[in-house]
């Protein structure tokens, strides 16, 4: 192939170097209001009386939007969120008002002005305490919400949705089992951290038109909502998105839109910006999900695995919105890469009062595969078997099924043990796992397998339109919002592909702008590259045959007599027939004017095959395929403080054909390093009034410069017939599975199991028994 | 984005600075000295500080000396951090300064500003508290000198400079910092350590509520005869305060590393130091 | 008596070689200044607390986080941003390593590598990835794992040695 599989630079390479790409707050108009959030003081609360006047009173504020302008609730699944909390308070950063004013500062002065008086309620603290009896109640009649598709609330409980897998004979499997057992792992919430804080700004035009401009991932998604919501026709909306910076799945959510819109709408449609400080940022926009997880596991003597018990308790946080869905795709792939014949699994989208959360990168899958594999290490240990051994001999594939009882076959899924064994060649795995150092220092290993498959809705599509040039270039345009994973140079080099031309000469619409661009889901699920490349093989074809149309109308011969090759249109055998695509893409102008044929636009589209899961047994198709890794850690401990340095990371993945290779292998490190970040230190913190006690980063630490390991990271590339040649997905999967390594690796340094994130020196000393009356050293 | 305005002053010299204060007060004003500015930017957007009046200091001349002087070394308040670590003036003031905050955030926090900083743990205070060294105070009064220890500004009074003596800064010294994770991060312990010659001087910070030096412990570890175990164990009794117990770190684990690093730290100093 | 509130400051500011005279609110940042005035939206707010290094600019040579400095702060100095670098070196490396990729953070990296540039050639330092690493500790990258933009700043700083 002359295009796939080479790294061509990202095409927006010297506009972001060079400080031009704009943002959503980059784009300065005049006459622009600034909308300022209030927010609550109190996890849990409720609200007894809003005093705005001294705010209205200060010279230059035009509007004070509260909960009970826009009682609209909202909700990807169930409709339980308001667009600002009425009423009630359900988490600490809760958004209960806006300020509208002529600048930010007198937005900010102005907010600090609006008075609320809250009446404070017990809290719920965690997943586990939010379903012990007699917990107080987020949501007191879950069950009269709105409900947008397959969703489970439990009446009277903390539970926004509860999902369920029932594979095989659980009890039977689990007595076949001879070796078994359990593990708890738990984490509290986290945030995205994407450096560019989300934004939007909306405006209503006098005809009705209203145009948002968002940080998001989701500008058909908010579209469709307006219309739920809101009752706009969606041919109303139309959604800009520029260039985005950073999203992780934080800018999935849509929140601020919302916002921004009744903001617009109480000042007479006016365009008014609501964009969050770093703090509004981490806690009053969605934030990264919390989970308790308790897996039981069954092997034969011989390390087989014969069943599994898995209870997922999300920490959802005030509303249920996106952790309904997460439950859903934790559920999906709740084994792991592994064969297991008899599954029993529960999967609990829990009210607490934290922030609500929102897709992080990998959809549930890091979270879960922390329990997953730390639970594989724990029965390896028991079983006495090597750890990659384990994985190798219990590792899923073709011919067998999937939790949701999805059939593999040769092309829906990565080759797990490939992966798996070239990870054990490159960590030099046999060289030992564990190995104590003169200074005392102690290196290990640890690793994890690890899968995901889509679980987007069932009509999840994309789109794509690509317009000639006179000059014979392209101009492709689809849904696809560029959020820095270069899909849309991954796309030129499909588009280039199809064309026979060179990427260069394909050029890409950054900007997304939904009246004109054709719709694309989200930009999430690590299914751009697949499904709009999936979009413009079609769109390219559907060129191709216009482009062959014109030239055979010009050559007198039949369109099947056609071929292509480096950007020409030629008699098939006869290569000086033909034409260059520049001079057929507008039709052919014979030497009179005459002009033939006509204007050369492709288009095409795409959407998954899915199916709904049974709601009692979770049977069905979540998604398409299944994108596998195996990933490592090479660790240096230090047995006295407990504090370590991660010195490899490793990641073998299976994403089908790679599109763009250094595109590729930057993001998974870009993964790993997230993955490893969130393993080592993120976390909010919580005093006992579940208000974050870390809402900066000066106190939630991400990881810095010259703190990162060095990266390995290797493909197996097992085509995926569907994708557009061969490819799969890659986008979130270098964070997975690192959460688990590591775990693995410190629980063989420190010499104790280590169920919980983050994995702070002082939690390891206290696994270890520091802080009781014996210190560990 | 700092919600409310304030008005901006730099005086030319420490005789304007204090008498603008003075005045401002007098008018009822809220005035505050604003050198590097970082605290006052970063609480000022919080809503946490509010001020109606800057007086930019950092340009007077004084506040700018970095030199000798006799056998002195003097540093200027307004003298970013980063500018005393590279002096290379005093080894152990550049690496305590060095391993303040993060490189760019160190062109703009000062000597100054770290040392009368509201946070807890102004770790640049512990090489003068080490070195008994001196404070140029200005007020209405004019010039005074002030102990490093009894260093309590009362409002109007500026700080001008450090001195330190030459030799006390030339001192074999260790300064062991502990986090929680991060590299670029407050300290849960910050030890410093000196060698005066006749015995070993300590002073901390992250460990109580305040940055402090300890004359009992120092006793505790010099204490001629006794095993380095014991002595720490001892200079560990004689603690002045509560370990801090917060979101960085328990009083625990706080305790157990700081018992570590002295002994990391006692051993190095005695096994020669810097 | 007519009264007028809300002071303003007349400043002379020397952004990228063009003098900019400026009315600012005393308490206004440089950050702020720097896009709201003068539309050098490549100077990025992402925590205005100094803890992430995106709106670095260069103030007379040396990084400094614009959200951290007053614009009267920087009356009458040298101001550098990441418009004012087009064609450097250390864009060029950027690119050629892969050192980006949603591009938020990633003026305020180069800006504060290339005042390590300049710092390390006009010292006649040789830089050594201690040094690197202090400077660049400074910012905070989400996308990328930070060896692609330690192999951008590494090229320009070892050409440099070479001349």
């Amino acid at each position: 192939m002359e295009s796939v599989g080479k790294s061509v630079p990202r095409k927006e390479s010297f506009d972001k170097v060079e400080g031009r790409a704009k943002y959503t707050r980059d784009l300065r108009l005049a006459g622009m209001l600034h909308g300022k959030l209030v927010t609550s003081p109190h996890a849990h609360a409720k609200i007894r009386s809003i005093d705005a006047a001294a705010a209205a009173a200060v010279p230059g504020v035009r509007g004070i939007v509260t909960g009970a302008d826009c009682q609209e609730l909202t909700g990807e699944l169930l409709a339980d969120r308001p667009v600002l909390a009425y009423r009630k308070v359900r988490y600490y950063g809760e958004p209960v008002a806006v300020v509208i004013a002529d600048d930010e500062q007198t937005a900010w002065r102005a907010a600090g002005l609006v008075h609320v008086e809250y009446e404070v309620l017990p809290v719920v603290s965690s997943p586990s305490r939010a379903l012990l009896p007699g917990a107080p109640l987020l949501h007191e009649e879950v069950e009269k919400y709105k409900r947008y598709g397959d969703v489970y609330p439990v009446p009277g409980m903390n539970i926004g949705n509860h999902l369920k897998i029932r594979k095989g004979d659980f009890q039977s499997g689990w007595e076949a089992g001879v070796v078994k057992v359990e593990c708890y792992t738990a984490f509290r919430p986290s945030d995205h951290i994407a450096m560019e804080p989300r934004a939007a700004r909306a405006e209503i035009l006098p005809d009705g038109e209203v145009h948002i401009r968002a940080s998001t991932q989701a500008p058909y998604v908010i579209k469709r909502f307006m219309e739920r919501y809101f009752g706009l026709d969606p041919g109303q909306v139309v959604v800009h998105v520029p260039f985005v910076g950073g999203g992780f799945g934080a800018k999935g959510a849509v929140q601020l839109e919302f916002i921004a819109y009744c903001a617009s709408r109480a000042v007479g449609g006016r365009l008014v910006e609501v964009s969050n400080s770093r703090e509004e940022d981490m806690i009053s926009s969605p934030c990264h999900i919390g989970l308790e997880a308790q897996i039981k596991m069954a092997a034969t003597p011989d390390g087989r695995l014969t069943a599994a018990q898995i209870t997922l308790l999300w920490d959802g946080g005030a509303y249920a919105d996106m952790a309904a869905v997460m439950a859903k795709a934790g559920i999906d792939d709740c084994t792991g890469p592994y064969r297991i014949p008899n599954v029993w699994a529960d999967s609990l989208a829990v009210y607490t009062n934290h922030t609500y959360a929102t897709s992080f990168r990998g959809f549930a899958h890091p979270e879960v595969t922390f329990a997953i594999e730390r639970t594989m290490d724990l029965l390896a240990k028991k079983l006495g078997m090597d750890p990659i051994a384990l994985r190798l001999l219990n590792a899923i594939g073709p011919g067998e099924t999937t939790p949701t009882q999805v059939l593999l076959d040769e092309s829906n899924i990565g080759n797990v043990p490939a992966c798996i064994l070239r990870l054990r060649e490159l960590m030099d795995w046999e060289s030992g796992q564990r190995v104590v150092l003169p200074n005392g220092r102690i290196r290990t290993k640890g690793i994890a397998a690890l899968w995901k498959t889509s679980s987007t809705p069932t009509d999840a599509g994309a789109g794509a339109v690509l317009i000639f040039n006179k000059s014979g270039s392209v101009n492709l345009m689809t849904g696809v919002v560029e959020i820095g994973q270069g899909t849309k140079t991954a796309l030129a080099q499909i588009a280039a592909e199809r064309l026979t031309i060179d990427p260069s000469l394909v050029h890409v619409s950054f900007e997304v702008n939904t009246k004109t661009n054709p719709e694309h889901w989200k930009t999430v699920a690590s299914s751009s590259t697949m499904m709009a490349g999936r979009a413009i093989l079609e769109a390219a074809d559907d060129a191709i045959r216009q482009l062959k149309y014109n030239a055979a109308l010009v050559l007198q011969v039949s369109p099947d007599e056609l071929e292509l090759a480096e950007g020409r249109v030629f008699v098939r055998g006869n290569p000086q027939r033909g034409f260059l695509f520049r001079e057929i893409a507008m039709g052919y102008e014979s030497e009179n004017g005459l002009t033939v044929g006509k204007q050369v636009i492709g288009r095409g589209s795409y959407i998954v095959k899915l199916t709904r899961l049974d709601p009692e047994t979770g049977d069905g198709r979540p998604g398409p395929q299944w994108s596998v890794a195996a990933q490592g850690v090479e660790v240096e401990f230090d047995p006295v403080e407990c504090r370590y340095q991660v010195l490899r990371a490793y990641t073998v993945i299976d994403g089908g054909v790679i599109v763009n290779h250094r595109g590729a292998v930057t993001q998974m490190m870009g993964g790993m390093s997230m993955g490893l970040s969130w393993a080592t230190r993120e976390s909010f913190l919580y005093d006992n009034q579940e208000r974050v006690l870390n809402p900066q980063l000066r106190f939630y630490k991400i990881t810095h410069f010259g703190e990162n390991p060095d990266m390995v990271v290797d493909f197996v590339q097992t085509p995926y017939h569907e994708g557009p040649y061969g490819a799969r997905g890659i986008g979130e999967y270098g964070t997975i599975g690192m959460a688990g390594a590591l775990a693995n690796a410190l629980s063989v340094a420190a010499g104790v199991e280590l169920f919980q994130l983050p994995l702070l020196p002082e939690t390891i000393w206290r696994a270890r028994g520091g802080g009781s009356v014996h210190d560990p050293v | 984005m700092i919600p409310f305005d304030f008005d901006y002053y730099r005086p030319d010299s420490v005789g304007q600075a204090v008498e603008l204060y003075a005045r401002l007060r007098a008018e009822g004003r809220n005035p505050i000295y604003f050198s590097g500015g970082t605290e006052i930017i970063t609480f000022g957007r919080l809503g946490q500080l509010v001020t109606d009046a800057v007086l930019d200091i950092k340009s007077i001349p004084e506040l700018g000396a970095l030199g000798r002087s006799g056998d002195h070394l003097v540093f200027g308040a307004g003298l970013t951090l980063n500018a005393v670590a590279e002096s290379g003036l005093f080894p152990l003031l550049g690496d305590v300064a060095r391993h303040t905050a993060d490189h760019t955030t160190r062109n703009k926090i000062t000597l100054g500003g770290n040392l009368c900083a509201s946070i807890p743990y102004r770790e640049t205070v512990l090489p003068f508290l080490l070195t008994d060294s001196y404070a140029v105070v200005a007020g209405r009064q004019g010039n005074a000198w002030v102990s490093m220890h009894e260093l309590r500004l009362a409002p109007g009074e500026l700080l001008v400079q450090i001195w330190t003596e030459q030799s006390a800064a030339r001192w074999p010294s260790v300064t062991i910092k502990k986090t929680k994770q991060d590299e670029v991060d407050y300290p849960l312990v910050r030890l410093a350590l000196v060698h005066d010659g006749r015995g070993v001087r300590a002073a901390f910070s992250g460990v109580c509520e305040a940055p402090f030096r300890s004359w009992d412990m120092e006793d505790a570890l010099n204490t001629p005869g006794v095993p380095l175990e014991t002595r720490i164990a001892e200079a560990l009794r004689r603690l002045p305060g509560q370990v801090i117990d917060d979101q960085l770190g328990s009083a625990d684990y706080r305790y157990y590393l700081l018992h570590h690093s002295l002994r990391e730290g006692m051993s190095a100093l005695e096994g020669g130091g810097r | 008596m007519k009264e007028f509130t809300g002071r303003r400051y007349g400043v002379r500011l020397h952004v990228n070689h063009e003098t900019h005279t400026l009315h600012v609110r005393a308490a206004d940042t440089l950050l702020h200044v720097l896009r709201d005035q003068l539309g050098l939206t490549g100077t990025k707010a992402g925590c205005e607390n100094g803890d992430c290094g995106s709106c670095t600019v260069l103030v007379n040579g040396t990084p400094l986080n614009a959200c951290l400095t007053l614009a009267v702060e920087a009356h009458e100095q040298p101001v550098t941003t990441v418009e004012g670098l087009r064609g450097s070196e250390i864009q060029k490396s950027f690119v050629e390593h892969w050192a980006f990729q949603c591009g938020f953070c990633t003026p305020g990296f180069i800006c504060n590598a290339q005042g390590l540039i300049d710092y390390v050639r006009a010292e006649h330092r040789h830089a050594d990835d201690e040094l690197i690493k202090e400077w660049l500790q400074s910012n905070l990258c989400r996308c990328t794992s930070y060896h692609e933009i330690h192999a951008a700043v590494k090229s320009v700083l070892d050409d440099g040695e070479e001349c």
